[in-house]
């Protein structure tokens, strides 16, 4: 049992080729080992680029500048890229965002499943198969055998879910990047998938990333936290921390403007502009000085 | 202060107008040559000259400069013929072109959009129709009609009007499940007005791609019915006659065979990419 | 003579609406029916913001586009100010459809991709014989609080956050007395989810809009309706003004749908 964080992000700094327009901003991230991060900002504030350049799926349009990407102490940057692959698929995995796109429509849910543990891990199909089986099992879905020769199409938004949720832990892998998995479900179950994805997090000890925009689930789920706007990384904190006292004044009125049901005036309030011109002006700031050491 | 943006669709860059460019400007010298054909022509493209058969073009050795791309084995004017069969091209090419597009997307828009009845109709009557092998289709048509032009745009429109319904009823049935749509007949817009108004503009990049590809194909179905001696009945020349005719002497005079050839082969390309051009230049959506 | 204005302005009795289901269609004979809606029966007060709330799959959509007639109910009635538009044709709802108007919920699908958003607000307006379109639509995004200069760009030159209000703009242009909102905030963020529901408070004042706002979450709801439906499987298992729900849910589906919402707050006892 080490200290070093599982997962960590080191001055990462991402820009669009040839305009050069900064994407993240020297991002440092820390990812202790079973733990589970949280990942919160905005739309377009950069945090599924963050994922994907983690997971080497940036866009050919997205350049990485500079900055490490360590997990378990080895820089993926410096890997050549078939090495990098082998890596990244045998300590990571995905729970998407979408389970409707997610899963390719054509296929069996058995195959989709499998597949991973037979072309990584290089398991033979029958012992797959029985793996699956269990992990349709963990997930808590009846009749696995059922599932396993269904197609998508044939399942529920929830059921899909949980069938990521299983893909995603067959190779027991070390890092679990969640890009925002309950975003597109109900709230009645999406808490059952915040609790079924806490279990198995457990079980597993696997580490997590856990992206998303709501606070209320980051509060249920997640030991620590990075607020990001605009590719830079404002404010990072434990749990406890945060929620108590946020330290930086855009995390204060991001917290202040998410929707509290038990507040008899509902909390109706934008992020204030100021607080939205402070910010921007750090983010000036910073490309300017990084401008000025080029 | 500038907008901070991490949204890298928004800034890719679209190499605009060379294809435009390039394929407009070989289909503007085709219109322009086939339209003033009868000025620009040194000779009549039917005289015969038996005594000067076989002459090559220019800077070759023994070339004429009065019959500047040669004469072919009967001694007319390659140039000139060119340029003719450049006008039988042009008007197989837009009428059999638009012809096919109109019939087939509209069918293909109603069939998407309405559904029900006429979906079921048109459907039907589209998978039946492709059911016919299309080359017997034509040969069948031309012999019953008789050749022509006529009978060629026709055989064309018969063909392929299919072609554009399929892919315009798909996408009028993509387009039919926006909330845009909905938000339409909210406002109080008739069915048709609908169809008009929000439906056709959203599938009309997809039917000006496939108009031009349609008119690519059109040159080619009338080279290949002109090469079969099934085109227009006439002594005309025809680019698909030129290249038959061309190929029994292809060894004394290559270049019978080789301009029109070259002709046909820019004029399809210029029309396959005149669409993409079109649509890279003019759609908002890809700005 | 019509009646003298009442302050009911959408009364629905025992609403049913079924759909085919196409895909169980057996060769000869109709296909069985989907049963979304069964048996519903509220009434929406003028001037009143009324809230929908249920999870996918409790109808809440089917009901909405029942109210505006994007969908015809197969039973019961729907009146609204009066006159019976259950069963009307396009024909003789046209003109009725100035006065009740919908917004979307996803922003990208709902705006015409191919026509300015100034095209896009105007548009409605000219199928209702208004003139001055352009002056109307610029209006319209003033009280949105977008830029003029906006009606010459297209959708997808704006944020989520724009594109949703200038689909209420398009909805307000006409000052219709009702509007439908299904699902507006869904797909944003916290900060422009709070932008459009302030926005949409301030509206409902100062134009006397009559609303029926629909969503699956309830945290959203709170501040901006004043009673509250709660839909499950197509029938309404709790009907109560804002307040008493939050303090007193009588349903177990509303109990339910309380309790799963994640506060952001440590303290609340929610695993």
């Amino acid at each position: 049992m080490t200290d070093r964080p599982f997962l960590d992000i080191e001055h990462l700094t991402a820009r669009l080729k040839g305009s050069g327009t900064p994407l993240l901003r020297s991002v440092d991230l820390a990812v202790p080992a079973g733990s589970v991060h949280g990942l919160v900002g905005e739309s377009g504030a950069g945090k599924s680029m963050i994922g994907k350049a983690i997971l080497g799926i940036l866009p050919r349009s997205v350049e990485v500048a500079t900055g490490a990407i360590r997990l378990d102490g080895t820089d993926l940057q410096s890997l050549p890229s078939a090495e990098r692959r082998t890596r990244v698929g045998a300590l990571t995995a995905l729970i998407p965002q979408d389970p409707l796109t997610a899963l390719n429509p054509s296929r069996r849910i058995g195959p989709q499943i499998t597949d991973r543990l037979v072309d990584i891990l290089r398991w033979d199909r029958a012992r797959a198969t029985d793996r699956a089986r269990q992990l349709l099992d963990e997930v808590q879905l009846p009749d696995p055998d059922r599932i396993l020769r269904s197609y998508p199409h044939e399942l529920s938004g929830g059921q899909r879910q949980r069938i990521l949720i299983a893909a995603a832990f067959a190779a027991e892998p070390r890092l679990i990047i969640a890009d925002e998995p309950t975003t597109a479900l109900d709230v009645t179950v999406q808490k059952q998938i915040l609790r079924l994805i806490r279990e198995m997090q457990e079980r597993h000890g696997t580490a997590m990333l856990f992206v998303t925009h709501d606070l209320g689930v980051v509060s249920k789920v997640c030991q620590s936290l990075s607020v990001l706007y605009a590719g830079k990384i404002v404010e990072s904190a434990r749990v406890e921390d945060f929620f108590r006292a946020p330290a930086h004044a855009y995390s204060r009125a991001l917290l202040a403007a998410s929707p509290r049901y038990t507040d008899p005036d509902g909390s109706l309030m934008p992020v204030p502009e100021e607080v939205m011109q402070a910010v921007r002006a750090e983010v000036a700031a910073f490309d300017e000085g990084r401008a000025a050491n080029v | 202060m500038a907008e901070v943006t991490t949204d890298a669709r928004g800034l890719v860059k679209r190499r605009l107008g060379l294809r435009l460019w390039l394929s407009g400007g070989w289909l503007l010298i085709l219109t322009l040559a086939a339209v003033f054909a009868p000025l620009l022509s040194p000779h009549d493209p039917l005289s015969q000259d038996l005594l000067g058969g076989r002459i090559p073009p220019m800077f070759f050795h023994g070339a004429d400069p009065a019959y500047p791309l040669g004469t072919d084995s009967l001694g007319r004017d390659v140039l000139a013929r060119l340029l003719y069969g450049g006008r039988i091209a042009l008007i197989v090419a837009l009428v059999a072109g638009l012809a096919t597009c109109v019939i087939g997307s509209t069918l293909g828009l109603i069939a998407g959009y309405f559904r029900g009845w006429p979906d079921m109709v048109i459907s039907r009557l589209i998978d039946i129709w492709m059911a016919f092998p299309p080359v017997l289709f034509a040969i069948l048509l031309i012999a019953v009609i008789g050749p022509g032009l006529t009978s060629i745009i026709l055989a064309i429109v018969v063909i392929d009007w299919t072609r554009f319904a399929r892919v315009v009823r798909a996408e009028a049935m993509a387009q039919g499940a926006m909330d845009y749509v909905a938000s339409a007949q909210v406002a109080g817009r008739t069915r048709v007005g609908t169809m008009l108004a929000e439906i056709l503009p959203n599938v009309l990049p997809t039917v000006i791609a496939l108009l031009t590809l349609e008119m690519g194909i059109a040159v080619i179905v009338e080279a290949i019915l002109s090469f079969v001696n099934l085109s227009i009945s006439t002594d005309d020349p025809t680019w698909g006659g030129m290249i038959s005719e061309g190929r029994t002497s292809v060894y004394q005079a290559w270049w019978v065979l080789v301009f029109p050839l070259v002709c046909l082969f820019l004029t399809v390309l210029s029309f396959s990419q005149l669409g993409e051009g079109l649509k890279d230049r003019f759609d908002p959506v890809l700005r | 003579m019509s009646n003298p204005p009442s302050d009911v302005l959408y009364e629905v009795e025992h609403l049913h609406l079924s759909l085919p289901d196409l895909t169980r269609k057996p060769l000869l004979g109709p296909a069985p029916r989907i049963h979304i809606l069964n048996d519903l029966s509220f009434k929406i007060r003028r001037g009143e913001v009324m809230g929908i709330v249920g999870g996918s799959g409790s109808g809440k959509s089917t009901l909405g586009r029942a109210l505006v007639r994007l969908l015809e109910p197969t039973g019961g009635h729907v009146r609204f100010d009066g006159t019976d538009i259950t069963h009307l044709g396009e024909g003789e709802l046209r003109p009725l459809r100035r006065r009740f108007q919908m917004i979307f919920q996803d922003p990208m699908s709902s705006l015409n991709p191919r026509r300015t958003v100034g095209a896009i607000i105007e548009a409605p307006l000219g199928l209702h014989g208004f003139d001055d379109l352009a002056k109307r639509a610029a209006e319209a995004l003033d009280q949105v609080g977008l830029p003029r200069a906006f009606a010459r760009r297209y959708p997808h030159e704006l944020s989520g956050g724009q594109r949703q209000r200038v689909g209420i703009a398009r909805a307000i242009a006409m000052r219709p007395d009702f509007i439908l909102a299904d699902e507006i905030v869904s797909g944003l963020d916290v900060s422009s989810q709070a932008q459009v529901l302030n926005l949409l408070e301030g509206l409902v004042k100062d134009l006397g809009l009559t609303l029926a706002f629909i969503s699956h979450d309830l945290s959203v709801i709170r501040r901006l309706c004043q009673r509250i439906l709660v839909l499950h499987r197509g029938v309404i298992v709790e009907e109560a003004r804002s307040d008493q729900l939050f303090a007193a849910p009588q349903a177990d589906y509303t109990k339910e749908l309380l309790a799963a919402i994640p506060l952001p707050d440590l303290d609340q006892v929610w695993a």
